[in-house]
């Protein structure tokens, strides 16, 4: 109503001094269109920025506690490090050269140098990207996902990887894994970018690919590659505290909002769409979870309860920007009967060690996500293809196919990179504590402090 | 003077303190402790995997009397510890040769 009566205001205006005060006009008119800008720029900048910090939380304490509850009280110090420390290595990778790597412009695979250093990334837009907020916004935004991506793979080998090793290992998987598959999804030119020029365009609206699939897949090879924990299966290894393992996984469901909704890169209905088949997702997988275990088991467990939800958001990542609320209440309902099952029947049949379920929840999820996408993904919520359909319900079954490869692709990127890291890490700092450090746990053995001091 | 040792369900505690404390009886030692006898554990399910739990957590009492009151103590114990069911616990006296209170090198029954 303002607007159009503003727009009145000035076509009287204009009717009027047409012929005696031009310049005015065009003046004032510029100033609007200044001011107007302006207003949107702070409206989106604002929930960039709350968003960038959910994210963070989505780490930190989110995951550190989500894990950190999963493990023995040993190593609940160690676990939760592993998380802390990457927030702020990966941190000064990324404005060294890690945001370059993945956003500016350069081959199919990886990016170029142009923001080495952060040059020329400021207070300006970067109009490919979001063209809205100061690029310095979109660079810490992303961080938080740069961030948040290896420490999902720290739950494959808890409770027994050096740390030495772990920084090593995570340095290079940023390098190999991370970096390339953030600008093959998301960079200028990507492989597979659908909106900037991709040659073969998937949709991976905030990370089923580049961060869950590849953190999972990453963290199945770990498991197998550092072997079982000492007495897997046969010792007791029970979660210390589901207690802050629930604190986690509610702090990850809020983060969420910022990791699915802040995706939209604008304060947008866009944003309400993703924000509500976030929720949805997390709520269907919770009781897809919960009823597949009750069946299953006779009991409704907590740990299932949260671990669906976690498993929801993963699967609803890659979609969240793409599909109306039902597809996404089925994306979540499907991902909590799919992971339960993962870690429950084919961890048990395979017997490999995934301490915290990384692969079996990350990997399972973002890859079931993925291909969900290149089902329910329509233009009606989120018209990236100009007009042409995008999903199978959009009349477009060739985009699972895509989705397909985007996860193949993925999933050996993950996987062969992963194993060439341990090699090399392995050989460097070894990866592996000793088992007398295992026994007495990573708290003591690698840090030199115990978590809980109940006599101090 | 004897020493009885009751290892009793962790809930029973309030009851059997009290009740205890009608006859007269005013000092104890209780541990937290951890066991089990014919009682079996229970099943704990996490993502899949069982684990047995066989040690329940239990309350050990520890308490010395004069040698006439131990049955009347006992007696008063296992009435306010039981609940009819398995894993109600154990009640074990010893004969003990000598009390000493570190106050006042009081010792036998005075020390109690």
């Amino acid at each position: 109503m303002r607007t159009s009566a503003v727009f009145i205001y000035v076509l009287l205006a204009t009717l009027a001094s047409a012929q005696t005060v031009p310049a005015d006009l065009e003046k004032h008119l510029a100033d609007l269109d200044k001011a107007t800008k302006a207003a949107q720029s702070a409206g989106d900048n604002a929930w960039m920025l709350v968003s960038a910090a959910l994210v963070l939380m989505m780490t930190g304490p989110g995951l550190a506690l989500f894990y950190g509850g999963l493990v023995r009280g040993k190593n609940v110090l160690g676990t939760m490090m592993q998380s802390f420390i990457l927030m702020a290595w990966v941190t000064v990778l990324w404005a060294f050269i890690g945001y370059s790597l993945a956003f500016s412009e350069g081959t199919s695979f990886v990016g170029g140098l142009n923001y080495a250093l952060l040059h020329n990334v400021g207070a300006a837009p970067n109009a490919d990207y979001a063209p809205t907020i100061p690029q310095s916004t979109f660079m810490v935004y992303q961080l938080m996902f740069a961030i948040i991506t290896p420490a999902l793979i720290s739950g494959a080998f808890a409770e027994r990887m050096k740390f030495s090793g772990m920084l090593l290992f995570m340095t290079l998987w940023m390098f190999i894994v991370y970096f390339p598959m953030a600008h093959m999804v998301w960079g200028k030119g990507g492989l597979f970018n659908a909106s900037l020029g991709g040659k073969i365009p998937a949709f991976d609206f905030a990370g089923g690919t580049v961060v869950h699939i590849t953190s999972g897949v990453s963290a199945l090879v770990c498991a197998l590659y550092l072997g079982r924990r000492k007495g897997y299966p046969h010792d007791s290894m029970r979660p210390h505290s589901l207690v802050i393992s629930f604190i986690g996984a509610c702090l990850l469901w809020v983060g969420w909002f910022g990791f699915n909704a802040g995706s939209a890169l604008a304060a947008s209905s866009l944003a309400t769409s993703a924000f509500v088949a976030t929720h949805f997702g997390a709520a269907a997988a919770a009781l897809g979870w919960v009823l597949a275990e009750w069946l299953k088991t006779g009991k409704p467990s907590v740990l299932g309860a949260i671990s669906g939800s976690v498993a929801g958001l993963v699967a609803i990542t890659p979609a969240s920007g793409f599909v109306k609320p039902f597809p996404a209440l089925f994306i979540g309902f499907a991902a909590g009967v799919v992971c339960y099952l993962m870690v429950t029947l084919v961890k048990g049949m395979f017997g490999y060690d995934d301490s915290l379920d990384a692969f079996g929840v990350h990997g399972a999820g973002g890859t079931l996500g993925a291909l969900l996408t290149g089902v329910f993904a329509t233009k009606e919520i989120n018209d990236v293809l100009s007009g042409k359909p995008m999903g199978f319900v959009d009349g477009n079954p060739s985009q699972v196919l895509n989705q397909a490869i985007a996860c193949v692709v993925s999933w050996a990127l993950a996987a062969v990179g992963t194993f060439i890291i341990l090699k090399i890490c392995d050989a460097v700092t070894g990866v592996r504590v000793t088992p007398e450090q295992e026994i007495e746990g990573l708290d003591l053995s690698m840090h030199g402090e115990e978590g809980y001091n109940f006599e101090a | 003077m004897k020493k009885i040792e009751a290892i009793i369900q962790p809930h029973k505690l309030d009851d059997v303190k009290e009740a205890l404390k009608a006859i007269g009886i005013d000092g104890m030692t209780v541990l937290e402790v951890r066991g089990h006898g014919r009682q079996k554990g229970h099943k704990e399910v996490y993502r899949g995997m069982e684990y047995q739990v066989d040690l329940l957590p239990k309350i050990k009492l520890e308490l010395v009397v004069p040698d006439g009151r131990a049955e009347e103590v006992v007696r008063t114990l296992v009435t306010s510890a039981r609940t009819g069911k398995i894993g109600d616990g154990k009640v074990f006296l010893y004969d003990v040769a000598e009390a000493i209170r570190i106050r006042n090198d009081d010792r036998g029954d005075a020390a109690l």
